[in-house]
């Protein structure tokens, strides 16, 4: 197990290492998303995606179940009411891996999103707003009865 | 070659609102098969939807996005006639584009 996930992670870098020298990615962009996914922590996945310290937000609305039957395929939605909205990031807290995804909401495009997300057991999910330069943030909690991790 | 995405974009008060189902695996990597050795991970990085050329959103996830991925978005621009395409990339370096007319 351990000696597939180096080589996992030595194929990842190579591969990194390529789409950098190919001029594709912005070294900082893809140091950021690489890491990001891989942070085994909230604290950690935040650091990594630039946001420290985000505020909380009453404008940023969930639209997802308290409680989900099926851990594997748990509806999310997220809206996000405020101005200059860049981008939504999902974060689920107890995943081994708590990023989830990222979308970049570029000038015409309405901020909220709607899409389905795996979730190992009863978290706490956010939903993180890039607006204006400046980090938002707003959680729900959902309870799952069956994990979608693992099996 | 993964099965073509299913792509449902509809005018509605001034916006388009994009309704995208991907067939993907979606494999974690965490998994492990009847033998008990890991299952390789494979899963879509990155998404790409575009309409007239203009880039309306883009997507990075990760393996916890659910299995035939669904994403649900909302624009504004578009009129009926105009496609939306949609690109995907997965982790093995595997792509698949379709399009979508506006109705």
């Amino acid at each position: 197990m351990n000696h597939s996930r180096r080589k996992a992670i030595k194929t990842g870098g190579g591969l990194l290492a390529l789409l950098l020298s190919a001029g594709i990615l912005k070294p900082g962009e893809a140091l950021a998303q690489a890491d990001a996914f891989s942070m085994k922590t909230l604290a950690e996945a935040l650091r990594a995606v630039g946001a420290q310290n985000p505020a909380a937000s009453n404008a940023i609305v969930f639209k997802a179940p308290a409680i989900a039957e099926n851990g594997a395929v748990v509806p999310v939605a997220v809206e996000s009411k405020l101005p200059g909205t860049e981008s939504i990031t999902l974060l689920v807290e107890k995943n081994p891996t708590p990023l989830v995804a990222s979308f970049v909401i570029p000038a015409g495009t309405t901020g909220s999103i709607s899409t389905r997300v795996k979730m190992g057991q009863t978290s706490d999910v956010y939903a993180l707003v890039k607006a204006e330069g400046k980090f938002y943030m707003a959680k729900q909690e959902i309870k799952i009865t069956l994990g979608g991790c693992g099996g | 070659m993964a099965d073509p995405m299913r792509i449902r974009a509809t005018a509605r008060d001034g916006a388009v609102n994009v309704k995208v189902l991907m067939s993907h695996e979606m494999e974690t990597g965490q998994r492990k098969d009847a033998s008990g050795k890991l299952v390789p991970a494979h899963y879509i990085r990155s998404v790409t939807a575009t309409h007239q050329g203009k880039t309306v959103l883009t997507a990075q996830w990760g393996p916890a996005v659910s299995k035939n991925p669904y994403l649900e978005f909302d624009f504004k621009g578009g009129q009926k006639g105009d496609k939306v395409v949609v690109t995907w990339e997965d982790n093995k370096g595997e792509k698949r584009s379709d399009e979508g007319v506006i109705n």
